[in-house]
């Protein structure tokens, strides 16, 4: 029997959502649709919260809805959060929220905001979902909306389409395999590895991660940020992979997102425009994060989750600084040198914070998360261990690079003020906070995250070897038979 | 009260001074309200003071009860006790810790007071004690750590602080490009650092120093981990210190970071931060005790780092530079004595080394002007016998040396033919190859960012 929330909150927050996206559609004054995107933005952040805040009280690993009136329409356990997805809400409605604020009036008329709270709901709902085809569908369907963009600035559509194309029809074929396969057999074989893929595309793992770059320079920055920086390529992963997958899969994967790593650190150092750049930032962290989350070791997978939370923070407030950044000088050139330092200093330190956090330097909420990455690592592969090292050095690298073109190196000569807005400087300064307040006290953050891990790998485990250990920490990892189950049927047996 | 409490608040002392310093200029300079100069120096100097003098008050406290060896348990920071994963907060107070964080507080209170004269209405001065705190703490947190971890976490900060100092005059091209340098080189001793750390946590089980050691306080301990692991942790953590204090192959960024304000130059360059590799060699002894080949290797690093910077020393065209290489030297003199056991005359001589080089530094600026004095006062330059060097060498070696020092060895030039330009050229042939396709995918050019533009929309609408 799954808890209980006090209140539907997820599906509260989905509500608000789809009818405040209908409230702004009908919205034709841009500062109005602004300020009405800001106040359902925050009103879903604070549901989130209260949800998440419900679901630590209930001390349990699953809980539902109060209410169910999306199950009533599927007949199902339709949103059911744990303990991986529960801080993971908060932090995606958080990053809407600081994007939708932290968006000038230059921007305004550029940035869809209906749109925008549209695919938020369909992501709290992804996030909230653990039904593989509900997971599924959602993921198809957020796919739509970048899509639409593109389309509306009259650029070509082709590589997003292309890839966006194959990774649903992937997600489909392979979902739909799963169902006439048996355990071990070659039809779920192949099920798992379609599924594998299609969330490696979403991912963007090499060679498949051409989408993503292309996404970065065809639709606005704050509509690619929220499209990939949420990560559900590496939710997609834990949750229709990780519990089916056998040891040699989930290593392989890992491999390749290392390989991915280290190729998008060194290709964020050679690129010649800050979008490009930061999309290559993103792909080598988010890599990183899929290193932790295959190793299927408790240490490893603890520092996967911990960096997922830190990359997601930092990396949004990081892109937020650059987009502040854009929204005064346009697209900014990584080839020349900017000089903005003493235009914007408060912006300057926020992208230096940012950034740093991002590679887990000392005393930021990815310092914790990048050591348990990289000991995970060492455990299992020492050269693993060591290009993990390697990947964070060259992001390092690239990102005071990128500092020093933007800030530095020569003197702007502005007519007019460019100085960071409160809205900007209050987005960043939030994230900022959360940066140095999970930096300094990460022991909560990792406590949660360490029981998540630990369950998702007794669950792996009794999947796998079809018997429980709960007592033992090191299930799942030393005794797995090589099998796997078919998800489908995995999740009815559920 | 008893004497262990006593210890404990001085200790916190010692260690939160620098860190409320840093909290103080770095919190008011993210919310956009930098405090006045003279706060910034009065804050500086209380701050300092503070550290120093608990830092002396447990030295006297040591003397006087026959202590060698102090603790400052300040709890586990994160704790994952399924796992036998913990990162504990540690900080000792032993006879190598002690010296060296007295001599950083005196050295950086020195330059703090300095500084705030020197800077005085200078655009960046706010920026300066912003990167003074956090090398502060650095040093600080270095000097007392009581794992490797905590270690790695001040020398992370050092180097952070480093590179953004050299790049302190930042609208110029130059110090900004060997301020990304010096980051880059630092990244690299970092990863080997990283990598010896958690190397290190994997086979003793814990990242303490006790751990690693055995039994005994510096430098009485006895590693307990096998030659075969001290050698190959010992090699990492020798990457490392090379790295940090510019022994070869990584001299090249030590000229290089005279880019900065001289009271960074002194402070970073001359007296602490090149010494920070020499202090972590120090600091794991033990290893290096464990293997001959380890040993070996220290030494000829030294030795080679040694005459490296006395060459290159004798044909620098400025004095900042002479001075780096003068340091460079002397570190390699240090290092030789880690690796051939006198850990107590290595120690001496960093502190010797370390306030001769910080004075000489600040006193470079005005040097100049009184030898000007001094020509202008004879009517003649001063009159420079040649050397021994000179007169035995025949002239074709001599020009091949002067070259191969003005060139500084041509270390740059092969790190940037060899490692940088290949490295570059192959992602930048990636990038070509990645265009390449979504071109051909998008039946078109598919880069908007190949043609940037400035943005039409109305500057204005800011205001």
């Amino acid at each position: 029997m799954i808890s209980e929330l006090h209140l539907p909150w997820m599906e509260l927050s989905i509500l608000i959502l789809l009818f405040g996206a209908i409230w702004i559609r009908m919205t034709h004054d841009r500062d109005t649709a602004y300020r009405r995107c800001l106040l359902i933005c925050g009103l879903v952040f604070l549901t989130t919260v209260c949800e998440w805040i419900d679901f630590e009280s209930l001390n349990t690993f699953e809980a539902r809805d109060h209410f169910n009136i999306f199950d009533w329409v599927f007949n199902n356990d339709f949103f059911i959060i744990d303990e991986l997805s529960a801080p993971l809400l908060p932090l995606a409605a958080l990053l809407y929220l600081l994007t939708v604020l932290s968006t000038l009036k230059t921007k305004g008329h550029r940035f869809p905001f209906s749109s925008a709270l549209l695919s938020e709901a369909i992501l709290l709902a992804t996030l909230s979902c653990k039904e593989p085809w509900g997971i599924i569908a959602l993921l198809s369907v957020a796919t739509i909306l970048p899509y639409l963009e593109i389309k509306a600035h009259h650029l070509s559509t082709r590589v997003y389409v292309l890839h966006m194309g194959l990774f649903i029809a992937l997600l489909v074929v392979g979902g739909a395999l799963s169902h006439f396969g048996e355990a071990g057999d070659s039809i779920s074989l192949t099920a798992g590895a379609l599924l594998t893929t299609a969330a490696l595309l979403r991912s963007g793992i090499i060679p498949l991660h051409c989408w993503m770059t292309d996404l970065f320079e065809k639709v606005t920055f704050g509509t690619a940020l929220l499209f990939v920086t949420p990560m559900t390529g590496a939710y997609a992963m834990v949750r229709l992979v990780f519990p089916i997958a056998p040891d040699w899969a989930l290593q392989g994967i890992a491999l390749v997102s290392l390989t991915t790593a280290v190729y998008a650190a060194g290709m964020a150092l050679v690129q010649r425009e800050a979008r490009r750049f930061f999309c290559y930032l993103f792909l080598s962290h988010s890599s990183l994060v899929l290193v932790g989350l295959e190793m299927a070791t408790p240490l490893g997978l603890t520092g996967g989750l911990c960096v997922w939370i830190s990359v997601g923070i930092s990396l949004a407030g990081f892109a937020l600084t650059f987009r502040s950044i854009e929204a005064r000088i346009g697209r900014i050139s990584l080839v020349k040198y900017h000089g903005l330092y003493d235009h914007t200093p408060t912006l300057a330190a926020l992208f230096l914070v940012t950034g740093l956090a991002s590679i887990g330097f000392p005393g930021t909420v990815g310092f914790i998360g990048t050591e348990l990455l990289i000991e995970g690592a060492i455990e299992v592969y020492p050269l693993v261990g060591t290009a993990v090292v390697i990947a964070a050095a060259l992001n390092s690298i690239a990102i005071l690079q990128a500092y020093f073109r933007v800030f530095t190196g020569a003197r702007h000569t502005a007519t007019i003020s460019l100085r960071a807005r409160t809205s900007e400087h209050v987005a960043i300064l939030i994230l900022v906070a959360l940066i140095l307040g999970g930096g300094l006290y990460p022991q909560p953050g990792v406590t949660s995250r360490q029981h998540a891990a630990m369950e998702l790998i007794r669950l792996r485990g009794a999947v796998l070897n079809d018997s429980t250990h709960p007592s033992d920490p090191n299930i799942g990892v030393t005794d797995l038979t090589e099998t796997s189950q078919p998800l489908m049927k995995l999740h009815e047996d559920q | 009260m008893n004497s262990e409490a006593v210890f404990h608040f001085l200790g916190v002392c010692v260690v939160l001074s620098p860190a409320l310093l840093l909290a103080l200029f770095g919190v008011t300079s993210l919310i956009d309200r930098p405090i006045g100069e003279r706060l910034m120096a009065r804050a500086t100097q209380t701050m300092v003071m503070i550290g120093l003098f608990s830092s002396i008050a447990i030295l006297g406290l040591m003397l006087t009860l026959d202590i060698r060896y102090v603790p400052i348990e300040l709890g586990n920071w994160v704790v994952i006790p399924e796992q036998h994963f913990h990162f504990h907060l540690k900080f000792i107070f032993d006879r190598l810790s002690i010296p060296f964080c007295i001599l950083s507080f005196i050295l950086c209170g020195t330059i703090g007071a300095f500084a705030s004269r020197y800077l005085h209405r200078e655009s960046g001065y706010n920026r300066f004690f912003v990167c003074y705190a956090i090398f502060l703490l650095g040093m600080i947190v270095s000097s007392l750590a009581g794992t490797i971890e905590t270690l790695f976490f001040g020398w992370e900060l050092v180097g952070l602080s480093s590179a953004l100092l050299v790049a302190f005059f930042h609208e110029r091209l130059n110090p900004v490009r060997n301020g990304l340098r010096i980051w880059s080189i630092y990244r690299i001793s970092d990863a080997a650092f990283l990598i010896a750390a958690l190397m290190l946590h994997h086979l003793t089980g814990a990242g303490d120093f006790d751990g690693l050691m055995g039994t005994g306080s510096w430098p009485d301990g006895h590693a307990t981990i096998s030659e075969q692991h001290a050698l190959l942790v010992g090699l990492l953590l020798l990457v490392a210190a090379a790295g940090k204090s510019a022994l070869v192959p990584f001299s090249g960024w030590l000229p290089r970071a005279m880019e900065g304000p001289t009271p960074s130059s002194a402070v970073f360059y001359g007296s602490l931060s090149v010494h920070l590799g020499a202090y972590l060699l120090l600091r794991v002894s033990p290893i290096l005790e464990l293997s001959l080949t380890l040993r070996l290797a220290v030494i000829f690093l030294g030795l080679i780092s040694a005459i490296f910077g006395t060459l290159v020393a004798r044909v620098q065209t400025d004095i900042k530079s002479a001075l780096a290489f003068a340091s460079l030297t002397q570190v390699g003199i240090i290092v030789v004595e880690i690796g051939c056991g006198f850990r107590y005359i290595a120690l001496i001589h960093i502190i010797g080394h370390a306030c001769l080089r910080t004075l000489q530094l600040l006193r470079a600026p005005t040097l100049l002007h009184d030898y000007h004095t001094l020509e202008n006062a004879i009517g003649s330059h001063l009159s420079q016998k040649p050397s021994l060097w000179v007169r035995v060498m025949p002239r074709r070696y001599r020009i091949r040396l002067y070259r191969f020092e003005l060139e500084r060895g041509y270390l740059d030039i092969l790190c940037n033919q060899l490692i940088v330009h290949p490295f570059l050229s192959l992602f930048r042939m990636c990038d070509g190859l990645e265009r390449r396709w979504t071109n051909f995918l998008s039946e078109g050019e598919s880069r908007k960012s190949d043609q940037i533009k400035p943005h039409t929309e109305s500057l204005e609408e800011y205001l």
